[in-house]
């Protein structure tokens, strides 16, 4: 058997024990079933990443999945370099946060529950990032949007829990929808799922049209649109972002893996396989980057007055992913996976400090009750603090090798819209490092500004919390080291080893240019941390008065836009109304009611005539007898 | 001529006894026209040479159904019979009835045409004895029937008594 | 010779009058005479069909039709008896518990 098939097999197979034996079985052991499968899944994707490295690729079938008359579709396994960088990413980050959730969800009732969710969600995303279909990924992607739905409603006896994984859910399949009918446009037009085909085919197409809803679009703008749809939805890009803050109702960990790391940059993922289609539609591609870069804008300037620390994360999340949009937009792949592969650890890793301040904390998220918790938890402050400096883009962090690299492609770029996004993306570094700042001080600098009882709680977490926060932190700091690009001295290793998949982007700009933009980029980090150390640390009065000054946009801002309130007005209530008094007042109780107390009253109706045919007088019964005979001796008499 | 003769004496004597016997009001009196009314029947079976089911006719019909009648109409006790309707309401829809399947029989009857004659003439029947020939071809080809029938007389013996007898009081 | 149509004839009478008993007494009794008197119809035409064709198996019919009609006879009456025990009456359009 292939080695590669154990990779999505393993946690399948410690789902499927976990969620039979869990809960009479194995009890508190459920965590060794699963950490055991992902890690073996992380030992196997190492493996396959050296392979490669060394060149083998593979595109394999498996068996036949759907077989309908012209249409046949199996599972199948594609594993290239772009593949293999996701691999580790996955296995990485599910490996070090199933360890950390043995600590976090210790004592928790549904512990098996827990683990055993958390393993069908890594076998769905690497089903995904594995497939060699669009029919399989659009099965890995539903399959970890229904993980994401279980796991943020895992404390779903809290009403705002289950309600946050059902709008989760909700919101994603407004964009799978439109995934759905992208990949019904790739059929139509290609005949065929699988990915090779399609992309070597695609050329073919590039000036095609096809007429939909009346209007005359061309073909492959519209596929790469309807597929950008699904990463809008998957990756909360407005306009469906509106459900990853919600998200963090979900235990920590489980924003910590899918909410940072690996479902939401499912979207980056299919955008970047499906360069092929994207690169020969200009107008997508200015979609794409537009979309990226006034999400990373908007949320960034949210998370800038938020005080939930989660929250202040989530929108950091969407910012970022932002960012990877912005990259391939412009044509930039390898620098959005490049991105994508970096923030997945720094992200986890704030995730998963947020959480170690939490369990401190016992519970509370509010920054205004926290404070000066440096003393109390320095292996938890020292790793936020470094996940956070890479996050700003501070030079010789992971963070600031991939951001650069985004930043200087798109000023860079052919695209009409390169040098806007550009502005926007420094921009944007610089409220990134502000508000990553603002948090760490808030939170961990200046005087302890909860009660007493949780400051006499307050503590460093255990060391199988610890241990995957230092392990992550080892990361977010030298997981950029293998993309240092060549103006650094550096090798640009991660650029070469993608261009046979991604390929590489021209880059229209000087060297000297190109020293501008690092610099500048440079700047706009160290003065958002000038700052933000400068209204939190020296005077800490500030942020209140201009929150006094400005306190509309001050209130826009906190309450995001009020974007759940216009989608409540314009589409949850309309809906709403539409179930109950169209739906339930009629269909249900005119017309299927009607029918089904109906049949039984005219059956109840026909019989209570017919009954009457049995008067009990045993001389009408012989009379009909007699009258029966007659008949019969008249018809034979006839005959 | 004679044999007509005798013929329409039996045929009407037959005939008026039945209408007797359907239509008396105190059922002795009905069961005592029915008893003349086999006797009769028993002599048109020896009119056509079937003794042995003449003498079948008096000795079960009239000697042990009619009794077994007779002792259920003593056993029931009418007294108010003999004051109360003997017909129904609807009498005439149920004459109606009759005389259409009267009619209906006796046209069916027009286009009879026998089948080939059997080997079982007057002369042989009287030869060998009517109980011999009916013995001879009973228990050849209707054996089985026969011990059916002696299944069913069990049944009905069974039946009879499970279904007449008085709960026992105990 | 007696044709055999007047037999049948006869046969074909008694059977009427046993009809019109059984369809318009009111006393279960005369019914079940009515019954006996249509089984001798059919006992004479049978008979008589037995003599014309020459063969016995009309006799062997009769024979069984006597049989079943004495087994019938007793049973019959036993019912009678057992429900004049519970109604008290012999009249048939008093008993109308099967209604519906």
């Amino acid at each position: 058997m292939k080695t590669y098939l154990l990779i999505p097999f393993l946690p399948l197979a410690a789902f499927l024990i976990n969620i039979l034996f869990g809960r009479n079985f194995l009890k508190e052991k459920a965590h060794w079933v699963s950490i055991l499968a992902v890690a073996g899944a992380w030992v196997i994707s190492v493996a396959t990443l050296f392979d490669i490295i060394a060149g083998n690729v593979v595109n394999e079938n498996l068996y036949t999945w759907m077989l309908s008359g012209n249409f046949k579709v199996s599972v199948g396994f594609l594993i290239d370099q772009l593949t293999a960088v996701m691999l580790i990413v996955v296995t990485t980050c599910s490996t070090l946060i199933h360890i950390y959730s043995a600590g976090y969800m210790h004592g928790d009732k549904g512990y098996y529950r827990f683990f055993s969710y958390l393993s069908l969600f890594t076998f769905c995303m690497l089903m995904l990032v594995m497939a060699n279909n669009f029919l399989q990924l659009y099965f890995g992607w539903e399959g970890v949007g229904l993980c994401s739905y279980f796991l943020i409603g895992y404390y779903f006896t809290k009403k705002s829990a289950s309600d946050a994984g059902k709008k989760a859910f909700i919101v994603n399949r407004f964009g799978d929808f439109g995934f759905g009918l992208g990949i019904i446009m790739i059929f139509l037009t290609f005949g065929t799922v699988y990915y090779a085909p399609v992309f070597s085919q695609v050329g073919g197409f590039a000036m095609q049209t096809v007429n939909f809803l009346g209007y005359d679009v061309n073909v492959v703008t519209l596929i790469a649109l309807l597929l950008f749809c699904g990463s809008i939805g998957k990756s909360a890009q407005i306009p469906l972002h509106v459900w990853l803050p919600d998200a963090m109702e979900g235990p920590t960990p489980v924003s910590a893996l899918i909410h940072a790391a690996t479902m939401v940059t499912a979207g980056v993922f299919l955008v970047a396989r499906c360069s092929a289609i994207f690169s020969l539609s200009e107008t997508a591609l200015t979609v794409v980057a537009i979309v990226g870069a006034v999400t990373s804008l908007f949320a960034a300037t949210i998370g800038l007055v938020q005080n939930d620390i989660k929250r202040i994360i989530a929108y950091s999340t969407i910012s970022q992913l932002g960012y990877m949009f912005l990259a391939c937009g412009v044509g930039a792949y390898t620098a959005g996976i490049f991105h994508l592969y970096t923030h997945a650890f720094f992200k986890a890793l704030l995730f998963l400090c947020a959480g170690s301040v939490m369990h401190a904390m016992e519970g509370e998220l509010d920054l205004q009750k926290m404070g000066g918790l440096k003393k109390y938890m320095p292996v938890t402050y020292a790793t936020m603090l470094l996940a956070s400096l890479s996050i700003s883009g501070v030079p010789g962090f992971a963070g600031f090798f991939s951001k650069d690299e985004i930043l200087w492609l798109a000023y860079a770029s052919t695209s009409p819209v390169g040098k806007l996004v550009w502005l926007t993306g420094t921009f944007v570094a610089f409220l990134t490092a502000f508000y990553s700042f603002r948090l760490i001080f808030l939170t961990f600098h200046g005087k302890f500004r909860g009660t007493h009882e949780q400051e006499h709680h307050l503590h460093e977490s255990p060391k199988v919390m610890t241990l995957p926060l230092i392990l992550l932190c080892v990361g977010a700091v030298a997981s950029g080291w293998v993309g240092i690009p060549h103006l650094l001295g550096g090798g640009a290793h991660f650029t070469e080893f993608m261009k046979p998949v991604l390929g590489h982007p021209e880059a229209h700009g000087t060297e000297a240019e190109e020293w501008m933009v690092m610099a500048v980029s440079v700047i706009a980090g160290f003065s958002g941390i000038g700052l933000a150390a400068f209204m939190y640390l020296k005077r800490a009065d500030i942020p209140g008065r201009l929150a006094g000054q400005f306190s509309g946009l001050h209130r826009l801002l906190f309450n995001k836009y009020y974007v759940d309130e216009i989608y409540s007005f314009l589409l949850i209530r309309p809906t709403l109304w539409i179930a109950k008094n169209v739906l339930i007042g009629v269909t249900d109780a005119r017309v299927i009611e009607a029918v089904v107390n109906g049949v039984p009253r005219a059956i109840g109706g026909v019989s209570r005539q017919l009954r009457k045919v049995q008067t009990g007088f045993l001389h009408h019964y012989a009379a009909i007898m007699a009258a029966g005979l007659l008949i019969i001796v008249a018809l034979m008499l006839l005959r | 001529m004679l044999p007509e003769l005798f013929f329409g004496y039996f045929a009407t004597a037959i005939i008026v006894l039945s209408i007797l016997v359907v239509t008396r009001r105190n059922p002795v009196h009905s069961v005592m026209w029915m008893l003349l009314l086999f006797f009769h029947i028993a002599s048109m079976y020896l009119f056509l040479n079937a003794e042995f089911i003449a003498a079948i006719q008096v000795i079960v019909y009239a000697g042990a159904i009619l009794v077994l009648f007779l002792f259920v109409v003593l056993l029931l006790n009418l007294r108010e019979e003999i004051k109360t309707n003997r017909f129904i309401g609807s009498w005439p829809a149920g004459l109606m009835i009759s005389a259409a399947i009267l009619f209906g029989i006796i046209t069916a009857v027009r286009s009879f045409v026998p089948g080939p004659a059997g080997k079982y003439t007057v002369a042989l029947i009287q030869q060998e004895t009517h109980a011999k020939v009916l013995g001879e071809v009973l228990y050849t080809d209707f054996l089985f029937p026969f011990e059916i029938a002696s299944l069913i007389l069990l049944v009905a013996i069974i039946g009879a008594i499970v279904l007449a007898k008085k709960k026992m009081r105990s | 010779m007696v044709p055999l149509s007047w037999y049948v004839m006869l046969s074909a009478a008694v059977f009427t009058i046993g009809v019109f008993g059984f369809l318009t007494r009111r006393n279960i009794l005369i019914m079940f005479m009515s019954i006996e008197l249509m089984l001798n119809a059919v006992n004479i035409s049978l008979v008589s069909f037995s003599h014309y064709l020459q063969d016995m198996r009309g006799q062997i019919l009769v024979f069984f039709v006597i049989t079943v009609a004495a087994a019938e006879a007793a049973i019959g009456l036993a019912i009678i008896i057992a429900l004049f025990r519970n109604k008290s009456t012999a009249h048939v359009d008093e008993m109308t518990e099967m209604k519906g």
